[in-house]
């Protein structure tokens, strides 16, 4: 019987990776291919003006993991929204409230696979701008870096989760992306480190949750950060905690799921 | 033990009160019909017992297990079929099946996914995908996904909306079949002949309450009479509360005997009242249902009918 439960997740996970590798051209493919756009567009034009960690990091070699964990955290978000705005709409969300999964199963499958939709295409858009990118490119501390990519994956999935449950229209959920995610994502130091920003905007950033998932994963590859590591992956450690109890209230209440 | 019993369901849905304290029990391997008109409240219920939507009071169980507090065991026991046609479009009719099983925790399903699909005449579209699939095919493959864990309780909401007559003929062979293996079965539809030939016993809802419940032959037979569908000008006031149904010049009266009859044409003598066209018809299901719900219009607190204590 207990072998019983658990299967229950499982496929549900299983589900949520067929769901997006079935149409892995637009699900994969596609953010790999903006990313690379990114770097070659950026790369060309700020290489030579942009000085980072005080010019020990040439910038296009900074960029890369920006580029890498923007495409985590968005893939991330992307997977767990899209599925349950999609099952919700057209009504196969029956399919998963109506067999014996607790509201802990829904959410692991669900942000599970988040998780491993936004690795796959972190791994894809790693190898493909590691391939053309002019500056290399160190791994200092691998397991910082993994360690940021899973917990920020996880974050942006149970986020993915929470809009996925809370829209009820694709331009709602369209919403939540644009004017939440997109702006804590650019603004989060993809593309700049934040002190190079003026002081406002500089302590602004600390207050974004988003800069300490990207900040974080930089060190693991250049062993150079704006904030301590530690610190980044106690902040990003209670974001995903605060983050999952929330989803997981509203999947134990049924909140717009079981009326 | 019952397969379901619902005590005091009450559910509102801003001003409207869907259900309004109903208490039902089904007895395990029954053949149970669930009727009523758009709005009564038989999908709530259902949805209800299917842990889909909360009830504002009452408690419901599906064969003992409380459809909240336990409901792992509770929605294991039951399989639903539902009203709206859904299907994940990402995948094959087996692999919809196989992931269907796999959420009650079965793997390796495949010998009765394999007798499903012969069942509902889907062998041949195994490995098609979901969205070429016509609404007929797509309604057998929720019957499928329903059936996947062995339920031994099966509701069916609406489950032949849509489906040919050749293949409804099939369907309910199949689902009479399960009832004989002890499985229970709670229907829903808006065919009443369905109900009429499939159902032991049916409860009939109208705004939220239970306003008939019993056996189908003592439906049937409690409200023998006549159904007399009379095409006139008008109908003399007084016959008035006799009527059934009203289309235009065609009106359905519900009359007790063949005396009440020769009392309604000496009425439109008197009036002088043309009739155009008279005709009789035997006591069925839907005339049953009709004069039920006619009847308890004319109160505000819809009264059960016909009440029968549970043994």
């Amino acid at each position: 019987m207990r072998q019983a439960l658990a299967a229950g997740w499982l496929t549900l996970f299983h589900k949520e990776l067929l769901r997006f590798w079935k149409v892995a051209f637009q699900t994969i493919a596609a953010p790999v291919l903006t990313a690379l756009l990114y770097l070659l567009i950026f790369s060309h034009v700020l290489e030579s003006r942009v000085a980072v960690f005080g010019g020990q990091v040439r910038y296009t070699a900074f960029l890369v993991p920006g580029l890498v964990m923007m495409s985590v955290l968005q893939n991330a978000f992307a997977n767990a929204s899209s599925s349950l705005i999609q099952s919700k709409i057209t009504g196969n969300l029956i399919f998963v409230l109506l067999p014996p999964l607790s509201p802990l199963d829904m959410y692991a499958a669900y942000v599970l696979g988040a998780i491993v939709r936004g690795l796959t295409v972190g791994v894809g858009v790693l190898v493909v701008t590691l391939f053309v990118s002019p500056a290399p490119v160190s791994l200092a501390h691998p397991l910082w870096a993994i360690a940021f990519a899973v917990l920020g994956s996880a974050i942006l999935g149970t986020l993915g989760v929470i809009a996925g449950i809370w829209a009820d229209k694709f331009d709602e959920l369209a919403a939540f992306q644009n004017f939440l995610i997109m702006p804590l994502t650019f603004l989060s130091g993809v593309f700049y480190s934040i002190h190079s920003l003026p002081p406002f905007w500089e302590t602004l950033s600390h207050f974004n949750p988003f800069f300490y998932m990207i900040d974080g994963f930089r060190y693991g590859f250049f062993g150079l950060s704006d904030v301590a590591p530690a610190r980044s992956l106690a902040l990003v450690g209670a974001a995903a905690v605060f983050l999952a109890a929330l989803a997981l209230a509203m999947l134990a209440r049924g909140y717009k799921l079981r009326h | 033990m019952h397969a379901v019993e619902a005590v005091a369901i009450a559910r509102r849905f801003g001003t409207v009160q869907a259900l309004a304290g109903v208490d039902l029990v089904v007895r395990e391997g029954e053949f149970f019909g669930l009727l009523g008109p758009n709005g009564a409240g038989k999908t709530t219920l259902i949805s209800i017992l299917a842990g889909l939507t909360r009830a504002d009071r009452g408690t419901a169980r599906i064969l003992g297990h409380d459809v909240v507090a336990d409901y792992r065991a509770a929605r294991r026991a039951l399989g639903v079929v539902p009203q709206e046609l859904v299907f994940d479009p990402f995948f094959t009719v087996r692999e919809t099946l196989r992931i269907q099983s796999g959420y009650f925790g079965l793997r390796h399903n495949d010998a009765w996914i394999d007798e499903l699909l012969h069942h509902l005449d889907l062998a041949t579209k195994a490995d098609a995908n979901m969205r070429s699939l016509s609404g007929g095919m797509k309604r057998r493959v929720l019957v499928g996904q329903a059936l996947v864990h062995k339920p031994p309780v099966i509701v069916l909401d609406e489950p032949t909306a849509g489906v040919d007559v050749e293949l409804r003929q099939s369907l309910w062979a199949f689902i009479r079949k399960l009832n004989g293996d002890g499985h229970t079965i709670i229907l829903t539809t808006h065919y009443l002949e369905e109900a009429e030939a499939l159902c032991g016993r049916i409860a009939m809802l109208k705004a939220g309450r239970i306003v008939a419940l019993d056996t189908t032959q003592n439906l049937l037979s409690r409200f023998a009479g006549l159904t007399v569908r009379l095409s006139a000008a008008q109908l003399p006031d007084a016959w008035r509360p006799r009527l059934l149904r009203e289309e235009g010049r065609v009106r359905y009266l519900g009359l007790a005997d063949y005396g009440e009859l020769e009392r309604l044409l000496a009425a439109l003598r008197e009036a002088g009242i043309a009739i155009d066209e008279l005709a009789l018809a035997e006591t069925d299901l839907e005339q049953v249902f009709l004069r039920i719900m006619a009847g308890s219009e004319t109160t505000d607190e819809a009264r059960p009918v016909v009440m029968v204590p549970e043994a």
